[in-house]
Formats: structure tokens, sequence, C-alpha cells
């Protein structure tokens, strides 16, 4: 076992997989010498060989558009886009082809690509690096997305990500990269994508949240027992496939659901999370279902973010508001 | 593209024979006499004086940075001959679309430091620029800004307009397909921009010869048919033989131009990178002596223009840039309504509702207290 952050805890998995898939290939915009601008890459490239780890040109549509190149070829690459924003310019190599390679081919290619990259706010950015855009990808039939929320997770996701025969979109929660430190065993482990974690047991309101937010949904939950609310706390982890459920035995049991995520609500991971509520759990709702979400602007520069921002508070008002309808 | 309909600086500095436009050489000798722009002294002293002001201004807002009241900025130390430059030949009706990484070229279309200290403060105002005419906010999405540059271009031949468009990318930035395919249209329609790829060897850590097996970046434009030429960035004089070039060409109707200024980023790539993780001290010292201010005051120097306390100037600036960051800084105020108010020119009712659920959670915030 070894302290690691969420940043060390993937650069460990892709150093695993590194050491132990010669196929296995790391590129994007400066992920090399520089071992990425957050530096999840680190070390990597002294370690691997430049033929393996290394720079590609500035080109995010190229990094991904090679990736399935080289997927359907042999080599099993992960590659980095720097930040959130900086995915729209890959979207068509994303949308076009990556998702849709292997239907196309009726399962003649499998296209196992690992796209990793930070998202989300709270951290003062300019524009394009406070993004949430979970669910423009999970919209995409031929995806998975997962999020983790914690080292253990992103270690265990990562391996699986990359063992993975299908395309994989992995988005690291940058606002808790290093917020959050916690013992994770230094061997290798897999955890299953597609499954959520309940975190904390409740019977009054279920909170399903993802990322960052899983965090402040917790804080918000030692506010909602204070005042006399039991809360059971999923962490979704999965975005496509999502945990049906495990969603659904969780509200059926509380009657009451509140959706906490970053990103802009409408059509949303939290519009979908509603959607599941009602036909799984449909009979047992004792209120609305709810969504804390972004609004549906683009997220404000620093001196605007504090209104865009889901606080703790926020989450509990949510709670309170749902248990009291 | 007919190589004798080109103005002479392109057909003797072809990117194909991989040359550099240079007027003065490191010294601040004239080295191109025929090609030396006639200008005043009173005009020199006065662009020495533009760039040593945005040479202080970058000073001063890496330093509030550091002092932790300022978030991420992106300096543009040791670039400024080539903001100056353009900034000199760019009128108040031509186009400005920047990436962000030319203060000078803005503050010379009236944008004020205090506009970008407010931006760099975090406030959507200020990256506005509102004060200035026919500039388009700064371009972070790398390369997509070519684009519009050539967008406008194309409303500007088409509705008879005597402007041009500039528009500036950095090195990493040709290796996006925006950048090829702006070049092409702009070829194809033969509209009026000037492109400036600002190529200051590095994209935050990588070479550019990690980006293009190509001699050089101006050569890019022969595939497009479109002039290109490759220019010193850290001269001033060839820099604005440049634009200036360009200019006449694109304002006579003849097209698009592409100009590669050859430079050095002496400083990060913002204040969130750290240029040791990937390159020598040597090398950055090396590029110091060859700073463009400090072969403009050799110049001045060698020819008897020299005037300039450069302690006094400093000052004078720094005052001046100080009271504009205090006031920046100094506006708190960054209503709830300037999240919603700027979406759309109708409110959605999904925007109407979501403001409304926000204050009423700020209400009964208010109340628990």
């Amino acid at each position: 076992m070894s302290v690691m952050t969420i940043v060390k805890a993937i650069n460990n998995a892709l150093d695993i997989k590194l050491n132990e898939d010669r196929n296995i290939v790391i590129y994007g915009e400066d992920v090399g010498v520089e071992g990425g601008v957050f530096r999840v890459t680190e070390g990597l490239q002294k370690k691997y060989g430049a033929d393996r780890v290394f720079d590609s040109p500035l080109a995010e549509s190229g990094i991904v558009g090679t990736a399935l190149g080289m997927a359907v070829s042999g080599l099993r690459p992960i590659v980095e886009l720097q930040f959130d924003g900086f995915t729209y310019p890959a979207f068509n190599q994303i949308a076009s082809n990556l998702s849709r390679m292997q239907n196309r081919s009726r399962g003649k290619f499998k296209v196992p690509v690992v796209i990793r990259f930070p998202y989300g706010g709270g951290v003062n950015a300019l524009e394009h690096h406070s993004d949430s855009p979970e669910a423009l990808f999970a919209h995409l039939p031929g995806l998975k997305v997962v999020i983790p929320s914690t080292p253990y997770d992103a270690k265990g996701m990562m391996i699986s990500a990359i063992e993975s025969e299908d395309p994989i979109i992995f988005m690291e929660p940058k606002r808790i990269y290093r917020a959050i430190k916690q013992e994770v065993p230094d061997e290798k482990f897999t955890l299953p994508l597609g499954k959520a974690k309940v975190l904390k047991e409740g019977t009054d309101v279920t909170v399903i949240a993802f990322g960052a937010m899983v965090r402040e949904s917790q804080k918000a939950i030692a506010m909602a027992e204070e005042a006399g609310i039991s809360v059971e706390l999923i962490d979704l982890r999965s975005i496509y496939p999502i945990d049906r459920e495990t969603i659904g035995n969780s509200i059926r049991k509380t009657g009451r659901m509140v959706a906490v995520a970053e990103a802009h609500e409408s059509f949303s991971v939290g519009s979908e999370l509603v959607a599941i509520a009602n036909e799984e759990a449909f009979l047992s709702l004792e209120s609305p279902p709810r969504r804390v979400m972004g609004y549906d602007t683009i997220v404000p520069l620093a001196q605007g973010e504090k209104y865009y921002i889901i606080s703790p508070e926020r989450i509990f008002y949510e709670i309170e508001k749902s248990f009291k309808y | 593209m007919n190589q004798n309909d080109l103005p002479e600086i392109f057909r003797d500095f072809n990117p194909l024979d991989n040359k550099m436009l240079r007027v003065i050489d490191n010294e601040g000798h004239v080295i191109e006499k025929n090609l030396m722009p006639k200008l005043s002294d009173e005009t020199i002293i006065d662009v020495y004086k533009q760039m040593y002001y945005e040479r202080v201004a970058d000073e001063m807002a890496i330093s509030y940075q550091r002092q932790g009241r300022m978030f991420t900025y992106t300096p543009n130390l040791g670039q400024e001959a080539i903001h100056i430059a353009a900034g000199k030949i760019i009128r108040e009706d031509d186009w400005l679309v920047p990436a962000f990484r030319e203060m000078g070229t803005l503050l010379a279309k009236g944008v004020t430091m205090k506009d970008m200290f407010l931006f760099y403060l975090g406030n959507e105002h200020g990256g506005s620029f509102k004060d200035a005419k026919n500039t388009l906010p700064i371009a972070i999405s790398i390369g997509t800004q070519f684009h519009h540059a050539t967008g406008i271009a194309y409303s500007i031949k088409q509705q008879k307009k005597n402007e041009a468009v500039y528009t500036f990318i950095g090195d990493g930035g040709t290796s996006e397909g925006d950048f090829s395919e702006a070049l092409n249209f702009a070829g194809v329609w033969q509209v009026p921009v000037v492109f400036t790829i600002q190529n200051n060897q590095y994209a935050i850590s990588v070479l550019v010869k990690s980006q293009t097996k190509s001699i050089n970046l101006a050569v890019k434009s022969v595939a497009f048919g479109i002039p290109g030429i490759k220019v010193d960035g850290n001269d001033f004089f060839a820099m604005y033989l440049a634009y200036k070039t360009a200019s006449e060409y694109a304002l006579a109707g003849k097209g698009p131009v592409l100009i590669e200024a050859f430079t050095y980023r002496l400083g990060a790539h913002t204040t969130s990178d750290d240029p040791s993780k990937y390159r020598k001290k040597e090398e950055e010292a090396e590029w110091a002596l060859v700073d463009p201010l400090i072969r403009l005051e050799r110049y001045m120097r060698n020819n008897n223009i020299w005037n300039i306390d450069v302690e006094a100037l400093r000052e004078e600036y720094k005052k001046e840039i100080d009271a504009q960051f205090i006031d920046a800084e100094n506006n708190k105020s960054y209503p709830l309504e300037d999240v919603f108010n700027y979406m759309y020119s109708d409110m959605p009712q999904d925007l109407l509702r979501q403001k409304a659920e926000y204050e009423q959670f700020l209400s009964w915030k208010e109340s628990r207290k």
C-alpha cells in the first residue's frame, strides 16, 4: 500500500500497464518530457522510451484519429487531451469514427483506445478549462464514459479502461487531482466499469454524484444528518453504461433522489438520472427527483464562478427540500 | 499566384530557400539598407517606448500573479517587436483577431491594461475589449481564430470595404487542421487577411521540430498558393516592413499573406508553467542577448537617437500600470445577472428558472444566518 493522490494513482496505473503490455503507447500534447501539464504521465517517457510515451503535434483531432488507426492495427493507445474544452476539436473523430468503427466493421475491428482528460471547474481557470462535457460523450453510442472520485477508484478503473476492448472516455476531476490522499495497493487490480458504488447507506434521500461532486455531497450529507435526514450516497463512477440497478434499488428504498453534477442541467446526466428514477421507482417516489447542477450557461471566469460551482450548502438545501416536500 | 506579382521582399526572401528577412543585425547595425523603413527619429523613440510599456506591463502582471492577486497569466516577454510592429500598421477600422499572446497589438487597438487585468482577475468584461473597434476576444482554443479571421475578410471583400484582418497563431497552432483549412479558404477566396505565426519555438514544452518537418513555418503558405515570408521577429524594422508590405498587398485586393515571425518566448507559457522542466537556462540566456528591446536600443545608440532614461520611464509606467491594476482589482462587482445575461438575445425559460431557483437558495441561506 502507498498513499496516493488521483494524479499519482493514474500515473501508477499507466506505469503498471506500460510495463505489462508492449503494445501500449501514450501520447498527446506535453505528455513526454514535461510529463503532462498536471504531471499525470511524469517519468513515463524516461522509463519506457520516446517511442512509447511521446509528445504529438498540437492537433486534438489528429491525436484521436491516429489512435483509432493504431488501435485497429495492434497497438493500444492511451491519449491525453490537455483540457476538457480541448476535446471539442477532437469531437469529429470521436463522434464520426471512434465510437462507430466497431459497429461499422461488424466487429472486425475493435478500438481499444483510452482518451483521458482533466475536467471540471472550481480552479479559477481561463475559458475552456472548466467544462464538464460527460453528457456529450455519453450520448454517443459506442463509447464508455467513466469518472473516478478517489485515488483507489482512479487506479482500478484506469487499469480496467486500458484492458477494455472498447473506446473509453476517462474523465479526471482536476479539482481534486491532489486534494484527496488515500492508501492504494501497489500491485495491479481492476474495478468493473459500469458499476456505481454506494458510499454511504441511508433511508430518507438518495444523493447521486460523481467526480469532484462526491466530496461536496459528503459535506452536504454531514449537514443533513445533523438536521436528522438520513442520506444514501451513490458515487456513479460510470456515466455510460449507467448502473440502473444500484440507482433503482436505492430510490425504491428512500423514495427521494437528488442528482449532483457540475455540467449544464438541460440534457445532462442529471436528466438521465431523473428518467431512471421515474422508470425504476415511480411508485416509491415521495418527492419529485431533483437535479442540482450547473446552469445552461458557459462556466463563468473566476469572479463569477461562485454562482456556478455547487456548494455543499446548496446540495443540503436541495436534500432538505426534497425531504420536506 | 504569379511570382512576378509579388512584392519584392516575398520574392527575395522565399521561404522555400529558407531565407529570413532581417533589416538590423543583433548588434543593431542595418544590414539591408534598401529595406530600412523610413521612420522619423520620433517614431522610433515612440516604438521603443511602446515595446517597453508592454514589457513593464508584462513584468508587473507576472508579479501580481505571484502575489496571489491575479489568476493564471500568459506573458508576452520577448515578442514585443512583433506586437508593436503590427500595432503600428493596423488601423482603427482594420480587424484584429487575436490568439492570446499579442498584448501590444491589443493595446494599439485601444484595449487598456485595466481590461487585461480585469480579464485575468476572472471577469469576462475585461476580455470583451469593448472599446477596441473591430477586435475579437482572445482565442484559447488553439488555431480556431484563423477561420474567423478568414470569414471576416470575406465580409470585407463582399462589402467592398477598405479594411484588412490581422490574426495570430503560435508555432504549435500550425499543427491544427484549422490552420491549414483557413489558409486554403483564404487563398481560394482571395481575401484580405494577414496571418502571423509567432514562432517562439515552444508549444508549452514541445519544440517546433516535434510539430513539423517543414524547413520553416512560412513555407506552409506555398501549398496554398499564397505569399509567405519568414521574418526575424526580434527585429522591429523587419517586422514593420513585413506588415507594411502585407497590408498594402491585402488592401490592394490581392489576397492573404502568411508571415512567420521567428522569435523566442523568454518567459513561461503561462504563470502555471515551469520552463525549467523542458529547457536549459543557457538557451534562455542566449536568446535574452537578442531581446528585441536590446536590439532596438543598440540601433538607436548606433544612430545617436537614444535619449531614453529607462529608469525614469520604468517608474512612470509602473505608476500608471499599477493605478490601472488597482482600478481593476477594486472592481469587485460581478452580479449574478452577468452569468446569464449574455447567453442569448432573449433569455430562454430554463435560464430564468435556474436563476430564480438560485435566488431562492440565496434567500434561504440568508434566512439561516
